[in-house]
């Protein structure tokens, strides 16, 4: 039956609208529109070029005879005055037999158009204005010649003609018109040739980028746009794109991260308050058994609620959506506020805090994010201190920025810990014993990585001494 | 105190109703925007609570904005799941009055609705403020408990105003980290119970009364024994 064909037809269909997205109409292309735009523009400047060409050689000819004809004619007019026809006669004689090149061209003649002098047979029928410049073929001494003339009306009737052989001039015209016809044609092809090669180059460029994001769309995510290594606009955009892919990847590792995150630590409380309410479900005996299970049960899931709340905070402050609320503030009373609100739990544990800030500590930022991020490192510092010890808060100007360290003599952080103390859940040896989900670190870096600064953890020997770096200023941020 | 619950959601709206009926309110409900926005406009209540994400083709926002537009200012709390600030802000910006996020605890929508509804019934601006024999100067910044003075620093004097502003009523540690420190996050160690303990010190400690109780599960109240 007809079923084989049909059914091998199938996938070719089912391929046709990806192939025809892809197959970019002709006019429609980028590359033919800069291929277009090159030649266009290769054109223009070459005939520009040959206008200026033009004008600078045949034009300075014309003018140069022009200017000659004027002199000769002037030098005529002098002697008319002076001497009337017999002066201007013998004036002309003596130019053509002065004249080397061969090439002046003179008529006068009486009223009635008949030859006095000159090298002309007669007047020519076309010259009957004396406003303008006539070229004209010539007959002179039995030869056929280019003449460029013009005409003067003397006092008595008498009609003088002075002109210039300008047949080596039209030579070097024809010359000249061959030679910028034949470069229009060079121009031409050079400019379609470029076309096609910009456009070609355009598309190679264009379809490394375009690999690249099939390739990632299709779930590759190592793949980067490759750099010609010349460091021109298309690196600089390959290097963005490049910049923007890493950012992504290091979004989607977090995801997966805190995704493994939730599954292994959020397993613990979750069981824990299942088992309570089962064990409560099955064996308590009075209400007031049942009741205090509850009870455990929904503090349980209020922490639950809690570390998910704050997962979901560093989640949004890592989308950086917050920048918007960036405005100048001033850190000094902040770090005020936030020392008094410690201030009453470390008396009660025994601990001093000391805060040292100038009167004014500006930074820009978002005043709600740092003030929870100061909070968390002042948190974690009381909750580690022994007794006895004091908490340190000093805020610093440096012209690099604003630092906020925090340093407590707890058992601090070894050093092998501290690069993924920042990561969420991470919770070093000491910390198993205390309350906490480990992610005030986490936020804290996400607060500093949305400002454009700075989470570092050092020994305070002994002790943990935290510094956050903030900018000072919008323009520092975005240096 | 009348108040309207626009709640699709059975289990919390049904919890949150017999919740305040229990409280002593009259509560009615509305499972969708379009008969929230009717009832809310039409009668009048002394507070709304208000989900976000609402069926019937009115959302909270919406019902939120149409409601101001019609200059009507009865108190909403908003009580949503979205929980980012942005949507917080956007929340507070169409009109809302407070803003809750889900899941919550009872005695915290309780305590906040109470507080929302006296709001709206303020006697204006005052300059004293008294419950039994404690007695809070907000000009002269003199506290006084049966005529003897008390010292207190500027933060536990906020603390101690908060408090008898809402004498009589219950007041959660975040209503105190938001109203007293202008904090918006949770700080994970319980910094406002030692904060509130250092204030019983020195108002309680040395009298026969007690004043500052604490509540639980839910916060502290300010409140003369009895009353």
């Amino acid at each position: 039956m007809n079923d084989a064909p049909a059914l091998s037809d199938h996938p070719v269909d089912a391929a046709r609208p990806g192939l025809q997205r892809r197959r970019v109409l002709f006019l429609n292309s980028a590359g033919v529109r800069f291929a277009a735009i090159y030649t266009g523009l290769l054109a223009i400047s070459a005939g520009a070029l040959a206008m200026f060409l033009w004008w600078a050689t045949a034009g300075l000819l014309d003018r140069q005879v022009e200017a000659a004809i004027r002199t000769d004619a002037q030098g005529l007019a002098q002697r008319w005055e002076e001497g009337g026809v017999a002066a201007l006669v013998l004036a002309i004689e003596d130019r053509l037999a002065g004249n080397v090149d061969d090439d002046a061209i003179y008529l006068l003649v009486d009223p009635r158009m008949q030859p006095v002098a000159g090298n002309l047979s007669r007047w020519p029928a076309a010259v009957q204005r004396t406003d303008g410049w006539y070229e004209l073929q010539v007959q002179r001494a039995g030869v056929r010649s280019l003449a460029q003339v013009h005409r003067y009306d003397l006092l008595n009737g008498y009609h003088l003609l002075v002109g210039r052989d300008v047949r080596n001039r039209a030579q070097l015209r024809d010359l000249l018109t061959d030679a910028l016809l034949w470069a229009m044609l060079v121009v031409a092809v050079m400019a379609t040739a470029g076309g096609l090669i910009v456009r070609s180059l355009f598309r190679r460029t264009l379809a490394n980028v375009s690999a690249t994001a099939s390739a990632i769309a299709a779930g590759d995510f190592a793949q980067r746009v490759k750099l010609s290594g010349r460091g021109d606009e298309f690196d600089q955009l390959a290097e963005t794109i490049n910049d923007m892919l890493d950012r992504i990847a290091r979004l989607m590792d977090g995801v997966r991260q805190v995704s493994n995150a939730i599954a292994h630590d959020l397993r613990t409380p979750i069981t824990r308050a299942r088992t309570r309410l089962e064990d409560a479900a099955i064996h308590a005996e009075t209400p007031e058994e049942l009741r205090a299970a509850i009870e455990r049960a929904i503090a349980d899931l209020d922490d639950i609620v809690a570390v998910f709340h704050a997962l979901l905070r560093i989640a949004e402050i890592e989308a950086g959506s917050r920048r918007s609320a960036f405005k100048q503030i001033d850190l000094a009373p902040l770090l005020g506020v936030v020392a008094e609100l410690y201030e009453a739990v470390a008396e009660e544990k025994e601990v001093r805090l000391l805060l040292e800030a100038p009167p004014h500590l500006p930074a820009y930022g978002d005043r709600e994010l740092v003030q929870q991020a100061v909070a968390n490192l002042v948190d974690n510092a009381v909750k580690f201190s022994p007794s006895g010890n004091c908490v340190g808060i000093r805020g610093e100007a440096r012209p690099t920025g604003v630092a906020i360290v925090v340093t407590d003599h707890g058992p601090g952080i070894p050093e092998i810990d501290r690069s993924r103390a920042t990561e969420r859940f991470f919770r070093g040896e000491s910390a198993r014993s205390t309350p906490g989900a480990g992610l005030g670190l986490a936020l804290v870096q996400a607060v500093a990585q949305l400002h454009g600064g700075e989470l570092r953890l050092g020994d305070a020997g002994p002790g943990l001494e935290a510094r956050l770096l903030l900018p000072a200023s919008e323009r520092a941020a975005h240096a | 105190m009348r108040i309207l619950v626009v709640e699709d959601d059975k289990d919390v709206a049904g919890f949150v109703v017999r919740g305040l009926r229990e409280a002593g309110h009259v509560v009615e409900h509305a499972d969708n925007g379009r008969d929230g926005l009717f009832m809310a406009a039409s009668e009048s209540f002394d507070a709304v609570i208000l989900d976000r994400m609402l069926p019937g083709g009115i959302d909270g926002i919406r019902l939120l904005e149409t409601l101001r537009a019609q200059h009507n200012s009865v108190p909403v709390l908003i009580l949503s799941a979205l929980a980012e600030v942005d949507e917080r802000v956007r929340g507070l910006k169409s009109g809302g009055d407070d803003y809750l996020t889900k899941p919550f605890a009872f005695a915290e929508l309780l305590a906040r609705v109470e507080a929302l509804a006296r709001r709206g019934k303020g006697e204006g601006p005052v300059t004293k403020l008294a419950v039994a024999d404690l007695e809070l100067d907000l000009l002269s910044r003199q506290v006084k408990r049966a005529g003897q003075k008390i010292d207190l620093q500027p933060r536990e004097f906020r603390l101690l105003e908060y408090l008898m502003r809402h004498a009589g009523q219950v007041v959660t540690r975040t209503m105190l980290l938001e109203g007293v420190w202008d904090y918006h996050f949770d700080p994970q160690t319980n910094v406002i119970d030692v904060h509130v303990s250092r204030l019983r010190q020195k108002v309680d400690k040395p009298f026969p009364m007690p004043l500052i109780h604490t509540v639980r599960n839910a916060g502290y109240m300010l409140r003369a024994e009895g009353t």
